[in-house]
């Protein structure tokens, strides 16, 4: 697909709307790739003009400063705000909460001032706004889906209505988990857990998390972060050889959903 | 004879409040020991904290069985303790019932409503000892709490018991008060004489009114110390969106002068400690946060470690921070400062093991009713491991290399960061 970078447009004298983050998940996990490809598709279909950093993105820190390394995390956030203050960038979003928590609440005191939304409240402005259109005969209609809340948007950044009104607007039945919302179970990927092995317990967090997606026996399970989809992927095919409940992320589902 | 028991009286009275006040002074010295940080921006946002999150309990309500019961002996604790004003004025003077004439026909309505409120902290406290001895509720019964913390919870329900006891019984043992709860313990005195009451009212008075000052000066050396600490706390608590973290200036001016030279001051200080390896490391408000805690264990029963059998526990982290400061405390009152004892609260309270566990999830932080973040200690913990002390697990150091090289946490050449563009 045709993405424009920042410096394709700069060469080209314009300036997009909003940069898309598409953070490392999505753009080196081949999982999140199929993330990152259905909301370009969205944005697309919805004559939004954007752009990537493309080569010149780089890792937020947001692992580094969560395992302890301050060093790293600065390293980043000083090239990642020289590189985008130099092209005035006003508006980004992101399909990553990670991302998001970070360039919203931790680049302000570095510099870096933006706009920042999730792509969940970017994919409910554009419902809103008549931007995109549901289909009325949309493959999800009338099934069950669970969304399981991302920390870093829920707790950490209080977006817990955004990505439910989303998928409300595709005529789905959405059934909560029995922690849901401020008392949602994490996935166990936060926290630079993704990067390493689990401490010894008697579980693990992903497994714990996939029993309770299991137990609400929707058809899908909805995610808006690419750490989580992973983890409830592996967790609910650690769990249930037999129904293999799917995990897909919101923007994958509306890309399915729209005329 | 009632001239000298007024004049003891006063004097217990005085002691009382002296040591009492004493040893809320160390206490705030103490949480001094920590890094000055700034926290009275916003009064508006935080008077509301307080009203909302301290007086009004609004995180106790998560769970409206308990939040319920709480709040019986929340108002009881308040409302009953008006009636101390009495107590201590009759105690002083030798009067009896001072307040009684002033109020006329209130007078009856007061203390009938203290009654009530005595009988459902009574049974609230019984409710409270069967959650953590009968039907032993599982944050109540964690390892956390095994030895002394779970003594202090449940001598802190019976003294509350014993002291709602002898309220009433003083005034069921008085002749010539006729109170809607006392009136039911009246009949099984009916066979003492008038001299006999009396002194059973008098004894219960002085249990009554010696138990409660013994009881504040127990306060500061238990968990039941939250019922002070829990408005400054939330007065106090961040107002910054949960998942921002707390900047290292330091750091970020080390990384702008490695970049940029030209900015670097010619007399630029050595760098401060990075993140915490002891308690005088951490920030005054997290050392308040370890004196605020009450060892409820919701934050541990939402932890997605704990509950997955991790070392991890969001409330020992808060018991060990409290326990760390009460022995820095101590070595300053014997040493005048400071002493290196060899001992830090990372490594001899709180393990490595324990500190890698935490997802950085918030949910200990979100269940907090009275406003902790064990995860703001976590973080600075983990900090000083990462920073001062090189101690990452390989993977990590694999992701912060991956980070400096590649500019992704994994091993990707950086300038196919694109490259999912060109893919069908």
């Amino acid at each position: 697909m045709k993405v424009s970078t920042m410096a394709e447009m700069m060469a080209a004298g314009t300036k997009p709307e909003v940069l898309f983050w598409v953070g490392c998940a999505g753009s080196f996990d081949q999982r999140a790739q199929k993330i990152t490809k259905a909301f370009a598709t969205i944005l697309d279909k919805a004559g939004v003009v954007y752009a990537i950093l493309g080569k010149e993105e780089a890792c937020t820190g947001d692992p580094a400063r969560r395992a302890g390394n301050e060093f790293i995390f600065q390293m980043m956030a000083y090239q990642n705000i020289q590189v985008m203050n130099a092209y005035e960038i006003k508006k980004i979003v992101t399909t990553c909460p990670h991302c998001f928590n970070t360039l919203k609440n931790e680049y302000p005191a570095l510099g870096g001032n933006y706009d920042v939304i999730h792509h969940t409240q970017f994919l409910q402005e554009l419902i809103e706004h008549g931007k995109i259109k549901i289909s009325d005969s949309n493959e999800w209609k009338g099934k069950t889906i669970t969304y399981h809340d991302s920390c870093y948007l829920g707790r950490a950044n209080d977006i817990y209505e955004a990505p439910r009104k989303v998928l409300e607007s595709l005529d789905v039945e959405l059934k909560e988990m029995r922690r849901c919302k401020s008392k949602g179970l994490c996935c166990g990927a936060g926290g630079a857990q993704m990067f390493k092995e689990e401490e010894k317990g008697t579980s693990r967090v992903n497994m714990e998390r996939a029993d309770e997606a299991i137990e609400t026996k929707a058809d899908f399970v909805a995610s808006a972060c690419p750490f989580c989809n992973t983890m409830m992927t592996d967790g609910i095919k650690n769990r249930d050889e037999e129904v293999k409940t799917e995990v897909l992320d919101i923007a994958e589902i509306i890309a399915k959903a729209i005329q | 004879m009632e001239f000298i028991s007024g004049i003891v009286f006063s004097i217990l009275s005085v002691i009382a409040f002296y040591i009492f006040a004493k040893k809320l002074l160390t206490i705030k010295r103490n949480i001094h020991l920590g890094r000055p940080i700034e926290l009275n921006d916003q009064p508006i946002a935080r008077w509301k904290n307080v009203f909302l999150l301290a007086l009004g309990q609004k995180k106790m309500f998560r769970n409206i069985p308990v939040a319920l019961l709480h709040l019986i002996l929340y108002v009881g604790f308040i409302i009953i303790n008006t009636e101390l004003l009495e107590i201590i004025i009759d105690g002083i003077f030798g009067t009896h019932r001072f307040f009684k004439p002033f109020l006329g026909s209130l007078y009856p309505i007061l203390i009938n409503s203290f009654e009530v409120l005595a009988l459902l902290v009574f049974v609230a406290c019984l409710l409270f000892l069967s959650r953590r001895n009968i039907t032993r509720v599982k944050r109540l019964i964690s390892n956390d709490l095994t030895g002394w913390p779970k003594t202090d919870a449940n001598l802190i329900l019976a003294i509350e018991i014993v002291l709602m006891g002898l309220f009433l019984l003083m005034n069921a043992a008085d002749p010539t008060a006729n109170f809607i709860i006392s009136s039911w313990i009246k009949p099984s005195l009916s066979t003492l004489d008038a001299h006999q009451l009396h002194t059973i009212e008098q004894t219960a008075w002085w249990m009554h009114i010696l138990g409660i000052y013994a009881f504040m000066n127990y306060l500061p050396y238990s968990k039941h110390l939250h019922i002070v600490l829990a408005f400054p706390n939330a007065y106090y608590a961040s107002l910054e969106p949960k998942g921002k973290m707390h900047n290292m200036v330091a750091v970020q001016n080390e990384v702008l002068y490695a970049m940029q030279p030209e900015l670097a001051p010619t007399n630029a200080a050595p760098p401060e400690k990075f993140g915490a390896k002891d308690v005088m490391d951490l920030s005054w408000k997290n050392l308040m946060d370890a004196y605020s805690c009450t060892e409820c264990g919701r934050c541990s029963a939402a932890c997605p470690a704990n509950s997955t059998g991790k070392l991890l526990s969001p409330r020992k982290i808060m018991m060990d921070t409290r326990d760390r400061l009460e022995i820095v405390g101590k070595n300053i009152d014997a040493n005048g400062q400071f002493v290196d004892d060899g001992k830090s609260l990372l490594n001899d309270h709180i393990t490595i093991e324990e500190l890698r566990a935490c997802t950085t999830c918030n949910a200990c932080v979100e269940e907090c009713p009275v406003s902790i973040s064990p995860m703001d200690i976590i973080i600075e913990l983990r900090r000083s491991l990462i920073m001062e002390d090189s101690n990452a697990p390989s993977e990590w150091n694999g992701m912060f290399s991956n980070i400096e090289n590649n500019f992704a946490p994994w091993k990707f050449a950086p300038d196919d960061r694109d490259a999912w563009t060109k893919q069908s």
